[in-house]
């Protein structure tokens, strides 16, 4: 059967905003590899379904290496829709495409793309960009698994408890009048004062501008209290609240 | 108008069929109403749990399909004249069934019934949400162990998300059925407590029914356990959950435990 084209409607583009998890390699790639390892054995799924970023700006690797790395992620179900920092001699037909900044020039919406910076705290400090966050959403029920909240302007307080399986991505701080089983991530977009306070400490994970760190990495005497969580340096600080 | 209740828990073989059948028969005891609509095509059960499975002719997706009329889908129980089934099909898929021909039969059934209780196919896609889209209010079916408990947890996100009334930006009533208790594994502590469910999922209890022998020789039978035997400890759970859910307010037993958790639950905020 053939089909006539008399549809001359015309292609609509549109710019849309994705959050992406960027992940940041250091040398030597096999203790990185193990550290992330690590981190998607104890929060199963994490990488699932979700855009991931290769941030390999300042690592002085050629082609060969960043197709092994490919590799290894490719191994691992971790889909890579784009590689940022690269020198364009290592980029290689086949590879994800060259990304920059995050920040597209061409459109106003997508400059706000809110980045996720997994690191942890033996990686170089980023000089991330501060972004006042003086906005705040209220979300007034419980978080349930599967939802994320996702506010990078702002702080996100929620009255209620977060599920295990659900996530709450704040560009602040992030407060939970309930008990938190789910995962944290405050100053998401580059903001190293934010903080995470929840009534009941029992997340899966926590971050604080691409800080992380699994509940199991807490001292037990945190689990089940009331706690605040902020960032020293490159560790993450905690203590239970009264 | 007919009321619209969905069966549902995103897990399997945690009591969703069992407790349809047994909530329809109990609110058609009571001279309502009621037919029992099952959306797990592919896998139907309940015509068996009804004891009907030698009299579907039609079914949900012939309805759907514009192969039969409503009323020639419709079986009603040999023992309960005001309680019908609409079966669903065993040898089509989940496909066959399109939100403009699930809206149609639901319209049509709740002008002849005082309730429709839609029993949902495990799962988040498709059937499941096809079978809650139209509710108007949900019993969460759960089990106390934490993967049930969970899934529960996601369903209750996707009745708050996918359905009719959400997108209204009405509230869903949400009940909490917890299924399958066991009092001897509760006592060793090999399951969640009543209470950590409760906190967990923050939605209303309308009855804990008991792991039971009796649901297993209802079922074989081919009667809802509220037929079967009408003074088992899961039916009596069952009567006073259907009377809950048409609002009345009854005190809640732990079985196993003599003591009333009422002022408790109640003394909840539930969400
Ligand atoms: N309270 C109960 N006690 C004992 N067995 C039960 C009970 N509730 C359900 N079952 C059994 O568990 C199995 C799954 O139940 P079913 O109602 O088909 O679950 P679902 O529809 O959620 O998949 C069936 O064999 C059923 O007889
Ligand atoms: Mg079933």
């Amino acid at each position: 059967m053939t089909k006539v084209l008399t549809d001359a409607r015309s292609i609509r583009i549109k710019g849309r905003s994705f959050l992406a998890v960027v992940l940041s390699p250091d040398l030597p790639f096999d203790d990185w590899l193990v550290r992330l390892d690590d981190l998607a054995a104890r929060s199963a799924g994490f990488f699932l379904g979700r855009p991931v970023v290769l941030d390999v700006a300042d690592l002085p690797i050629d082609r060969t290496q960043l197709k092994e790395l490919l590799g290894e992620f490719a191994q691992r179900n971790v889909s890579i829709m784009g590689i940022e920092g690269a020198r364009p001699s290592i980029l290689a037909q086949g590879m994800p495409p060259a990304l920059k900044g995050g920040k597209p020039v061409s459109d106003e919406a997508v400059a706000k793309e809110p980045i996720i910076e997994l690191r942890n705290s033996q990686s170089k400090p980023v000089a991330a960009e501060v972004r006042p966050a003086s906005q705040s959403i209220i979300i007034r029920e419980p978080v349930r698994s599967g939802q994320s909240v996702i506010f990078p302007e702002g702080d996100v307080t929620v009255i209620g408890s977060v599920a295990s399986g659900a996530e709450i991505i704040a560009g602040g701080s992030v407060h939970i009048y309930g008990t938190l089983r789910g995962r944290a991530m405050a100053g998401s977009v580059g903001n190293a004062s934010a903080r995470i306070f929840c009534r009941k400490l029992e997340a899966e994970l926590l971050a604080i501008d691409g800080v992380y760190k699994m509940a199991e990495d807490m001292p037990p005497g945190l689990r089940g209290q009331p706690v605040q969580l902020w960032l020293e340096g490159d560790t993450i600080m905690a203590e239970t609240l009264i | 108008m007919g009321k619209v209740i969905v069966v549902t828990s995103g897990k399997g073989g945690v009591g969703k069929t069992t407790s349809s059948a047994a909530l329809g028969a109990a609110l058609a005891q009571r001279g309502e109403k009621v037919a029992v609509v099952d959306f797990d095509v592919g896998l139907r059960n309940l015509d068996l749990v009804m004891g009907a499975e030698r009299r579907v002719v039609y079914d949900l997706v012939n309805v759907i399909q514009g192969e039969a009329k409503l009323p020639q889908a419709l079986i009603r129980d040999k023992r309960l004249e005001t309680l019908f089934l609409l079966p669903a099909s065993q040898t089509r898929d989940k496909d066959a069934l399109t939100p403009e021909g699930v809206e149609r039969v639901m319209g049509e059934l709740k002008r002849y019934f005082d309730w429709i209780i839609c029993d949902s196919p495990a799962g988040i896609e498709r059937g499941a949400t096809l079978a809650m889209r139209h509710a108007d209010m949900a019993v969460v079916v759960t089990n106390p162990e934490v993967s049930s408990v969970r899934d529960s947890d996601r369903i209750i996100g996707l009745l708050d998300a996918k359905t009719l009334k959400a997108e209204r930006g009405e509230r869903m009533e949400k009940h909490l059925l917890l299924t399958r208790y066991d009092a001897n594994r509760a006592e060793r502590g090999d399951m969640l407590k009543v209470d950590d469910v409760l906190e967990i999922l923050s939605i209303p209890l309308i009855g804990i029914i008991p792991e039971s022998m009796d649901v297993l020789r209802a079922s074989n039978i081919g009667a809802p356990v509220t037929l079967a035997d009408a003074r088992s400890t899961p039916a009596l759970a069952y009567f006073d959950a259907a009377r809950r859910l048409s609002g009345e307010v009854l005190p809640i037993t732990i079985p196993g435990e003599k003591r009333g958790i009422f002022g408790k639950i109640f003394g909840r905020k539930a969400a």
